[in-house]
């Protein structure tokens, strides 16, 4: 189970920052969400991954070690949150370039680069 | 709870908070809402101000939100670090808020200015103050998300391509603060920065927590724009208006810089030859280029862009020689360079309402018509450079002197050869634009003589006044400034006193 879930966080971060480096707008948004997606998958897994054990537990027998633990839990609500804001942010921001500018591809926005 | 709850620990983030909420009440009027962050911001200089004194007089002020214990409950905490970084930042707000009276445009304003720079201060102030490593990272975000808004009010075409990088790269940052968070959490169980110092001191295994220095290095490396990760600056910040840029030039970087001397204090202490010699080394690189990129450009606005980078390099260089002058020297540095370059890129916004441009080269004459704009010039540019007296050469004599008594010295002579190409950029802006004729192939240049601009734009002109007099004031009367920077250089080389104050009240 472990080993399935760290290849699949490697593969959410090869394939976000794969994408962001490419040139088109469309692939930068799917890129950005992989990354948030990446990044909390493996904040929520830091707690531990377990399964079959009861979520209520009577005091004289708390087999705590079995449980996960659930402050990660708890941090990674806070981070999908923040992340999907920034996400959506970030879908509005690629919409109003492509309308002011005209293009979809990233080496183009090169303006501000420019020495002159 | 005992009877004296440090409250004046709060009040800096309640003013911003409450100032944020009415402005939101007042939506769409910019006059109430440019009325309200008027008072926010001298009420927030004095609530600094006031936690400063407290600070420094008793030491450090530490509250528990919700009264939970220390390890487990949200824990805010004033060393006179944060409390200088708090007071600074007050200052610069302050002043740009004033500047900001004539320079953003109503439009502008009547989308939420305001409220948006209220906010970025909020998070700016918390991250100062958060003992947490998670709610730092939620501080981060509140900045981030409120300066990605700043950055592109206004919907120009520049302002939306610098934005894309910007925010991209922000993002990036956020991920890689969340990732190191989470590791730390998985290898000691605990979020509490206090608390993690000492469980990294006995931790068994201390080069798994080295993996998570190299990801809040690069999270926080890329919000400080050190060397490989410095490329977004130089294409975002030139493009909003310069209320915008002059906080964000001055603030921002700055947090990231705090960040790393938080970290690089009081967790990744265990292994200083690997640790901070990765710091140094691109300290140096961060000075080096960023310097050859100022040498490079033409307009006036990016020059100081660049000029950011290469100090940022100066802060990182003291901490990486990791001795108390050295460390007391980068405080200096910090304190001073908020102070210079807010200025310098007000300057230049007054320069372009003169003349109409940023470009070096459609520039000139300023030194003939706007003899007091040239004086207020003068002042930053040689104080960013590092003439004797003005408060650069400081900063910049603490770090050389440290650098030479721990024999660094490529360091050192790599930052005198960049002090000295900083010289050469600046005095390009000063013959280009102050010296030299007025160009004559402007058509139509709006000709304002110097009462006029007085008259007209004497808020923007009281701003950057107030930024030079601060500017002089740590210049001819450095003691104070100085003994502060050791005072707090020595709290955070002797953690003992911070992590007491927060683990055992």
């Amino acid at each position: 189970m472990n080993l399935i879930i760290s290849l699949i966080i490697g593969v959410l971060f090869s394939a976000s920052l794969f994408l962001m480096f490419q040139k088109s707008f469309f692939k930068l948004i799917i890129g950005v969400i992989l990354f948030g997606y990446a990044t909390t998958f493996f904040l929520f897994t830091v707690g531990g991954v377990t399964k079959n054990a009861p979520p209520l537990l009577s005091e004289a027998k708390a087999a705590v070690d079995q449980l996960a633990d659930p402050l990660p839990q708890a941090l990674t609500l806070t981070a999908i949150v923040i992340s999907i804001g920034v996400q959506l942010f970030v879908i509005v921001l690629l919409k109003k370039v492509y309308e002011e500018v005209g293009t979809e591809d990233l080496d183009e926005l090169n303006t501000t680069d420019k020495i002159k | 709870m005992t009877d004296t709850i440090p409250t004046l620990l709060l009040f800096p983030l309640w003013v911003l908070l409450a100032a944020f909420v009415f402005c939101i009440f007042s939506w769409q009027r910019a006059k109430v809402q440019a009325a309200i962050a008027v008072v926010a911001g001298f009420l927030y200089l004095a609530a600094a101000a006031g936690l400063f004194m407290e600070v420094s007089q008793n030491g450090i002020q530490v509250i528990q939100i919700g009264d939970w214990p220390a390890p487990f409950g949200i824990t805010l905490v004033a060393d006179l670090l944060a409390a200088g970084m708090v007071l600074i930042s007050a200052v610069v707000a302050f002043a740009i808020i004033l500047y900001s009276l004539q320079d953003i445009s109503t439009a502008r304003k009547k989308k939420g200015f305001y409220p948006v720079l209220l906010v970025m201060m909020f998070g700016v102030c918390g991250s100062f103050l958060t003992g947490d490593i998670f709610n730092l990272y939620v501080w981060f975000e509140v900045m981030l998300v409120a300066s990605f808004v700043l950055i592109v009010l206004g919907n120009s075409k520049k302002q939306l391509e610098g934005a894309v990088k910007y925010v991209t790269l922000s993002f990036i940052s956020s991920g890689f603060l969340l990732t190191g968070s989470a590791i730390l959490y998985k290898l000691t169980g605990t979020l509490n920065m206090a608390d993690l110092s000492v469980a990294i001191a006995q931790h068994p295994n201390q080069e798994l927590i080295t993996v998570s220095a190299v990801f809040f290095l690069t999270g926080f490396g890329i919000k400080a724009a050190l060397f490989p990760f410095f490329s977004w600056l130089p294409a975002s910040y030139p493009t909003p208006p310069i209320s915008v840029v002059g906080l964000m030039a001055g603030l921002l970087t700055k947090v990231g810089v705090y960040a790393l001397i938080r970290f690089f204090t009081l967790l990744y202490t265990y292994d200083l030859p690997t640790t901070h010699s990765v710091l140094l080394v691109l300290a140096g690189l961060t000075m080096f280029f960023g310097v050859l990129g100022a040498i490079a450009q033409r307009n006036f606005k990016k020059i100081l862009s660049f000029h950011i980078v290469s100090q940022i390099g100066y802060m990182i260089m003291g901490l990486a020689l990791f001795t108390p002058l050295a460390i007391a020297g980068s405080i200096f540095y910090i304190i001073h360079h908020i102070l210079v370059k807010t200025n310098l890129f007000l300057i230049s916004g007054i320069v372009k309402i003169t003349n109409g441009h940023y470009a070096l080269s459609k520039l000139g004459g300023v030194y003939d018509r706007y003899p007091f704009v040239t004086v207020l010039f003068a002042v930053s540019a040689l104080s960013l450079a590092g003439i004797p007296p003005l408060s650069g050469f400081w900063g910049k004599f603490i770090l050389a002197k440290a650098g030479l008594a721990s024999e660094a010295y490529i360091i050192v002579a790599v930052s005198l050869l960049v002090g000295l190409l900083t010289l050469f950029s600046m005095s390009k802006i000063w013959v280009s634009v102050f010296w030299s004729a007025t160009p004559e192939s402007d058509s139509n240049p709006p000709q304002l003589d110097g009462r006029t601009l007085f008259r007209r734009y004497y808020c923007l002109l009281l701003a950057s006044v107030f930024l030079t007099l601060c500017t002089l004031g740590i210049s001819f009367y450095p003691d104070f400034l100085i003994s502060f920077s050791e005072q707090a250089a020595e709290q955070l080389l002797n953690p003992d006193a911070y992590i007491n104050a927060v683990l055992n009240p």
